[in-house]
């Protein structure tokens, strides 16, 4: 009976708010959808789509394009969940190519904090990709793997008066652990001539997955700190410069943090906003070669603020 | 055409359409100007936002450096104007002041934000 008690308390502690911000607010703050790393705030918004290019590091290289949608929907005004896809084509390198669909992702997100007076945002989430929903023919996993995470996002509106002109940076970051319901996949292949067995092993490491992006919003400076009398397009313009880190943690010797820092701009509009970053490897283990991400997100809070646009519980009319 | 333009072709059509709509209030520009330093008092704050914005649901303060407030509380819209809101001031002194402004658009969304301007001596 207690425990029916905290929950239905805990129910109302959600459903109780009216505050009706929507996508990525804080007090003055607006949060752009990050392209590279999950953004911290729970929103109704549709990612369509999201295109990325790289050339892997593996023998001869291999051209790796994805293109993926995403959307997010609003439960209540602090829960939502999301849903995402994506096709993967792979071309390597004088051999023929392959494209298929990755493993399903689903994931839930819940927003602990929001304080307009310093910005600041804090979440928790799990994700999820559905092992087997995916193509064999592009490497999607057989088994699921499990990602709980904390997300975050810091404006830096309350800086003093002297330091004004850093107001318009924000920080958001996400650290998570991918964890793979199997620890290995074997793979037996005979060979046909000597009828001679081959095993081969692939361990499956839980993974830390952390990243950051930094940006300085030029909509922040225009309205907050000084009008610069800035021109279009440019007055709403978010510079950013994102890292994308992986650090393996078990199973076999860990292999070194591999990842990407992605330099890149966003331009948010009043219902959408368009995105294009750099990818650039870290080291030779993630790869030599630049990469492009680039991303059309839509805010559908903005679109259809009487119907897709809002949660489906908790939020007053 | 490729995969990729088909599906930004795709997302644009079906959603373009939706826009006529109203979204977020952003401040667009105001008088006095965010940050400015002006010579002479003014008589008003004006600020003009993105959307249209309900005038029974905002509000435009301002604050002196000692955070008093100072304005003449009588914040209104230019009728002819939906996404303009203004608050009249009192003959003010040279100083910096605080201007906190909190709107909610036509179509309910709630935004607020702040800015300073000081009058020079």
């Amino acid at each position: 009976m207690r425990r029916l008690h905290l929950v239905f308390w805990f129910v109302c502690a959600i459903c109780a708010t009216n505050r009706v911000y929507g996508h990525g607010f804080a007090g003055a703050r607006f949060f752009p959808a990050t392209l590279s790393t999950d953004d911290p705030f729970v929103a109704d918004e549709l990612s369509l789509p999201t295109v990325s290019t790289i050339r892997t590091p593996d023998d001869g290289g291999t051209r790796e394009t994805d293109i993926s949608v995403e959307i997010a929907k609003r439960i209540t005004p602090q829960f939502g969940i999301a849903i995402g896809e994506t096709l993967t084509v792979l071309n390597p390198h004088e051999e023929h190519s392959a494209n298929g669909f990755g493993n399903l992702e689903l994931a839930g997100k819940y927003q602990l904090v929001k304080n307009a007076e310093h910005e600041t945002i804090v979440s928790v989430g799990i994700g999820v990709e559905i092992g087997g929903t995916g193509s064999q023919s592009i490497g999607a996993d057989s088994f699921t793997t499990w990602e709980p995470a904390i997300f975050f996002g810091k404006g830096f509106g309350d800086l003093p008066e002297p330091l004004r002109f850093l107001k318009p940076l924000a920080l958001t970051g996400v650290a998570g652990i991918a964890i793979p319901s199997s620890a290995s996949t074997r793979t037996i292949t005979v060979n046909e001539q000597t009828a001679e067995r081959d095993v081969d092993i692939e361990r499956h490491p839980d993974v830390l997955e952390w990243g950051f992006a930094l940006e300085y919003s030029v909509i922040y400076l225009q309205s907050q700190v000084q009008d610069m009398h800035l021109p279009t397009p440019i007055d709403r313009l978010i510079p950013l410069v994102e890292f994308a880190m992986e650090t393996p943690l078990n199973r076999g010797p860990t292999g070194p943090t591999t990842g990407t820092i992605n330099p890149g701009v966003i331009w948010a509009g009043k219902y959408f906003q368009v995105g294009v970053e750099a990818i650039i490897p870290i080291n030779e283990h993630t790869g030599n070669n630049v990469g492009m991400i680039a991303q059309l997100h839509f805010f559908l809070d903005d679109l259809f603020p009487h119907t897709i646009g809002r949660p489906l519980f908790g939020e007053n009319k | 055409m490729k995969l990729p333009s088909r599906i930004l072709s795709l997302s644009l059509v079906l959603l373009l359409p939706a826009a006529r709509i109203n979204a977020h209030g952003f401040l667009e520009h105001s008088d006095p100007s965010v940050g400015s330093k002006v010579h002479s008092a003014p008589a008003a704050v004006r600020i003009w936002f993105t959307e249209a914005i309900e005038p029974r649901f905002s509000s435009i303060q301002v604050f002196d450096a000692t955070g008093k407030q100072v304005d003449k509380k009588d914040t209104r819209s230019d009728p002819s104007n939906r996404s303009q809101l203004q608050v009249s001031l009192p003959r003010l002194g040279p100083g910096s002041y605080k201007v906190i402004w909190r709107i909610v658009s036509v179509d309910t969304h709630r935004t607020n934000g702040d800015f300073r301007f000081q009058i020079l001596p």
